[in-house]
């Protein structure tokens, strides 16, 4: 179950900056922890995520076992045109995550 | 001896003091967990309540969506995790939120039962709850559902664990003082199922009592025992009037 929202105004003016916020549901199992017979937990994290405004990619990020379970993201872009928003991103295990918003620029 | 005795009667007391005036549980939080619980999107338990959403429109076993009887928007759904705990005259018992789901997920959809715990049950859970947002506590605890009641109080202020500490203890006499590093609150429901930052995780209500059993030391009552059960009524009654904050986010 890849759950993720995504949240971003549907309509901005040209040169104007508008937020992005993510939100994906996700474990980020750090590789620490142990079941309660003791064995270990393997690491499994989100690793890498990019965000892309039609073809123009405007976020990427790797992450390691220091972010927090179900991780946040907030960050502002200057969309230079109308298009399809559409953040992926891949887990340890290879599970593969997509969400999408469209952006009018007006 | 005698002031022996004496001590162990006050500790016997029937009536609880109730605080007064009620604050909810977020006022005990800090500023940014407040401020993440208030934000429908940032809160990681709406992740639940989307997820909840989707299971609400899902066929069970039998075909049968909760949608198909409860309505697709679960309009009839305002209001019911208000009024949970109840005594429920179908299943001829006291049930919480998560009870009555599960009866429904067996009687009227043939499912396989979902543990207690699991992601499945906290997202209905929360969903369901969450439509009830904003609406005040009003359970029943006459009737039926006395019994379970008095069961809970007497629970509320019963000694237990290597500290031998009372909820009562905690959560009527020191509230508004830390533990450790962690503010005491008044011990109310109303934000259950709550996303527990300790815990990444949603969690029940059940288990934030079972975690307090833990703290004191205590023999944990398995989540949906009629221990707990009747606690949680006791809860819902010293916080009736405050308002249902489902998804919490604590600590
Ligand atoms: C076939 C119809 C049917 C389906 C499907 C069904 N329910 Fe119910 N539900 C009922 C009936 C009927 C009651 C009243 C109690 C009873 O007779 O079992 C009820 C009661 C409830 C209540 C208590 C309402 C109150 O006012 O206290 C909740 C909560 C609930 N259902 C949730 C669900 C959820 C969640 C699902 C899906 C997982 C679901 N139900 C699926 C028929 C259904
Ligand atoms: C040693 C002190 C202590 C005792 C005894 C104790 N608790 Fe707690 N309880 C806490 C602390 C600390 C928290 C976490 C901070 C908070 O929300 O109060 C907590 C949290 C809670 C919460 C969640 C409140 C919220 O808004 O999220 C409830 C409900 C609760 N306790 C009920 C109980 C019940 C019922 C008992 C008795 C079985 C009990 N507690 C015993 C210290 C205690």
């Amino acid at each position: 179950m890849a759950l993720a929202r995504l949240q971003v105004s549907p309509s901005v003016r040209a040169g104007e900056a508008v937020e992005v916020r993510l939100l994906v549901q996700h474990p980020m199992e750090t590789g620490f922890r142990r079941e309660s017979d003791g064995r270990a937990v393997p690491m499994n994290v989100v690793n890498s995520l990019v965000c892309r405004l039609g073809a123009v990619e405007v976020l990427r990020a790797e992450f390691g076992s220091g972010v927090s379970a179900n991780p946040y993201l907030s960050f502002w872009i200057v969309p230079p045109a109308s298009g399809e928003l559409v953040v992926e991103w891949v887990d340890d295990a290879g599970v593969k995550g997509r969400v999408a918003a469209t952006i009018a620029v007006t | 001896m005698l002031f022996l005795a004496a001590f162990a009667c006050a500790a016997v007391a029937q009536e609880p003091k109730r605080p007064s005036p009620l604050k909810p549980g977020p006022e005990f939080q800090s500023p940014d967990v407040r401020a993440l619980q208030a934000d429908d999107f940032a809160n990681p338990g709406m992740l639940w309540v989307a997820r909840g959403g989707e299971l609400w429109r899902a066929p069970g076993a039998n075909g049968k969506r909760c949608a198909d009887c409860h309505g697709a928007d679960a309009a009839s759904m305002k209001g019911v995790a208000a009024r949970h705990p109840r005594h429920d005259p179908s299943l001829g018992r006291l049930t919480d939120l998560a009870g009555r789901i599960e009866a429904c997920r067996s009687r009227h959809q043939g499912s396989p039962d979902l543990a207690r715990e699991s992601p499945e049950a906290l997202a209905l859970e929360a969903f369901v709850a969450h439509q009830s947002r904003g609406l005040p506590v009003a359970v029943s605890t006459d009737g039926p559902a006395r019994e379970a009641y008095e069961r809970g109080r007497s629970l509320y202020v019963a000694r237990v664990g290597q500290l031998n500490l009372a909820c009562t203890h905690c959560h009527d006499e020191r509230w508004g003082r830390t533990l450790l590093a962690e503010p005491i609150s008044q011990g109310h429901p109303t934000g259950w199922p709550a996303y527990r930052l300790e815990w990444q995780s949603l969690g029940s209500l059940h288990r934030r009592l079972r975690a307090c059993f833990f703290g004191v030391r205590a023999r944990q009552p398995a989540a949906g025992s009629e221990e707990l059960l009747a606690l949680e009524l006791y809860l819902a009654d010293r916080a009736r009037g405050l308002a249902v904050e489902a998804p919490g986010v604590r600590r």
